[in-house]
């Protein structure tokens, strides 16, 4: 593939949340809070890092990306289409019956889904295995996982974060998409997750700490991971819930209801 | 949704709402949890009321659970609630070796039961959660159809002590119950007398139920239509007398059909009067899509428990 450079890459994501707030009105449900806030870092990952062949997803040397937060599939919809996975024409299938593009990501449903994610709190233990079982093997692949940082209120999510630690799994990369908020209201009024990179770095991993809308930013943390060994390294990418239009930037209310016809022309006014 | 003929009440989880705020207003030792999911279960309502005894523990169910163990323990009456598939499938040895076992004060709502909740898909639909509460010995497991049994049952299961899972809904339900009265904790309830078979049903599937009737009635078919709100402590009672009256009985539930409604039904009758029987419900996972739509794709409807009891009546003769 060709990979975008950060410039290529800041284009690229406007395409992407043009599609996000498309699919999303189409659909009449869903979650633009936490696509749009995750918006670079999946872009950067489908159009730059990821070593993944859209004709052939399956295959064994592929890198992985495992959605953790599987309520933001939308951001993935939107880069596999564009990636060339499956027609563009489909995102307006998202959430529809019979559709490929269930709400919450499916696997087998789709190909180049990984995992079936939507109950919070499991995929970074996926992607342990996947990980394990690539060093187990002395495969070259790389794993990438996406969290939320509300979901990892759950314990398994820290069960997973000492395991990659304690096996060395220095294939794994986990990126916590740090909005600050979760679904009642701010993560530190539901139940603080903070201070984060002190949490990581305690739990045995290489931590890195950005803006998660910052390209360059994100490009240079991700070749940091990839470089590092002996540890799993998990990126704390600050980020702005909704980032990208106005009206939702850190607006818990739009953590999971879907813009009408105005809205939709108002946001996509937005973001060119 | 569901029934054509009969009136569009609330969803479930209003009366919840309702309820709880019932609850808080006369009970001060009632303290209600929840795992980011206020909003959409409603105990965000009692939140609003009385903040002092409501707490938003994060996206944390189990820890949520054992919490309530705590709590129950110590003098409190604990409600507790998230998706149900969220609340049973990430706390379920919480929920049996803090509460079941130990029997204390818990009740759990999980509400978004089902596929009804449509467009989010099969993560976050329970079709196992009735299997997974009656798997946790002496707790009582409710599934009320409408807002206005669920109110009632809710304010009823909070009157007894112990361990309890009450299933509600994210859709408007049909209204079967012009008032509470009537209306008992462990009394299924029969809505419609009948001697050629059995329609016995929960929660989304009682409109469908009582439409298959009417359709039989037309064709002289005598069809009883029996709400069995209340799984455990199931009334094998009023079930036994239906199946003797009718010979025939059609269960059917928004729920596994391996391991829910069906499942106690057809053990019940097996002790007590055998009947042929058939099973509405559903046979695996589900996907996202309008609720409507789900109900058709999934053999929820009307058509599907006519069909049922056509079955049922063929095996009687
Ligand atoms: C186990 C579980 N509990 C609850 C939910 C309901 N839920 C969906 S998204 C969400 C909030 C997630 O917050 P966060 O991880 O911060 O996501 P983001 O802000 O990126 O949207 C909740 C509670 C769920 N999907 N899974
Ligand atoms: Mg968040």
């Amino acid at each position: 593939m060709k990979k975008l450079s950060p410039s290529e890459c800041a284009a690229q994501c406007k395409v992407i949340r043009r599609h996000i707030i498309e699919m999303l009105c189409a659909a009449g449900s869903g979650h633009p809070g936490g696509s749009l806030s995750a918006t670079e870092l999946v872009t950067a990952i489908y159009f730059h890092f990821l070593n993944q062949d859209p004709a052939q997803p399956e295959a064994p040397d592929r890198d992985r990306f495992i959605l953790s937060k599987g309520h933001g599939v939308p951001v993935q919809y939107a880069c596999m289409a564009e990636r060339g996975y499956f027609p563009v024409s489909e995102l307006a299938t998202l959430r529809k019956i019979d559709s490929r593009l269930q709400g919450h990501p499916v696997k087998g449903a789709l190909p180049g889904i990984e995992a079936s994610t939507g109950a919070l709190g499991q995929g970074l233990s996926i992607a342990c295995g996947h990980a394990l079982a690539g060093q187990l093997d002395g495969a070259a692949f790389r794993v990438y996982c996406l969290l939320g940082d509300g979901e990892i209120n759950e314990g398994q999510v820290w069960e997973a974060a000492l395991f990659a630690a304690h096996r060395r799994l220095d294939n794994l990369i986990a990126i916590v998409d740090a909005n600050a908020l979760q679904l009642d209201g701010r993560c530190t009024e539901i139940l603080n997750i903070e201070p984060l990179a002190a949490k990581w770095t305690a739990f045995g991993w290489h931590v890195i700490e950005l803006d998660g809308h910052d390209l360059p930013a994100i490009y240079a943390a991700l070749e940091e991971a990839l470089a590092h060994r002996g540890q799993p390294t998990c990126l704390v990418a600050r980020t702005v819930k909704g980032k990208g239009v106005s009206f939702m930037e850190n607006q818990v209310e739009w953590h999971g209801v879907a813009p009408t016809a105005e809205q939709a022309r108002q946001a996509l006014a937005e973001i060119g | 949704m569901g029934s054509s003929t009969l009136k569009l009440g609330r969803a479930t989880r209003d009366a919840y709402g309702d309820a709880l705020l019932e609850l808080g207003a006369s009970r001060p030792e009632v303290v209600v949890l929840d795992a980011d999911l206020a909003k959409s279960t409603r105990t965000g309502k009692f939140q609003q009321a009385h903040p002092e005894r409501f707490v938003d523990v994060g996206i944390c169910e189990a820890n949520m659970v054992g919490v309530a163990a705590g709590l129950a323990a110590a003098g409190k009456t604990v409600f507790c609630s998230s998706f149900g598939s969220f609340l049973l499938c990430k706390a379920f040895d919480q929920m049996r070796m803090a509460v079941a076992y130990p029997g204390e004060n818990v009740k759990f709502v999980g509400s978004h039961g089902g596929i009804t909740l449509g467009e989010d898909g099969a993560s976050q639909m329970s079709v196992e959660d009735f299997a997974l509460a009656l798997g946790l010995p002496g707790c009582v497991v409710v599934h009320p159809a409408d807002e206005v049994s669920a109110k009632e049952l809710i304010l009823q299961v909070a009157a007894q002590p112990g361990p309890a899972y009450v299933r509600v809904g994210r859709e408007k339900a049909p209204l079967l119950y012009a008032d509470a009265s009537g209306v008992k904790l462990g009394q299924a309830r029969v809505l419609r007398e009948g001697t050629d078979v059995g329609l016995v049903a929960c929660g989304m599937l009682l409109g469908p139920s009582l439409e298959a009737a009417e359709l039989l009635a037309a064709e002289g078919v005598q069809a009883a239509v029996v709400d069995v709100h209340t799984l455990r402590p199931l009334d094998t009672a009023t079930i036994a007398r239906v199946a003797e009256a009718t010979g025939a009985l059609v269960v059917s539930e928004e729920h596994l059909t391996t391991a829910g409604l069906g499942a106690v039904v057809a053990q019940a009758t097996a002790s007590t009067c055998p009947v042929p029987m058939e099973f509405v419900g559903l046979s695996g996972y589900a996907e996202s899509g309008a609720p409507d739509q789900l109900l058709a794709k999934y053999h929820l409807t009307t058509a599907d428990v006519l069909a049922a009891a056509r079955k049922v009546l063929a095996r009687k003769r």
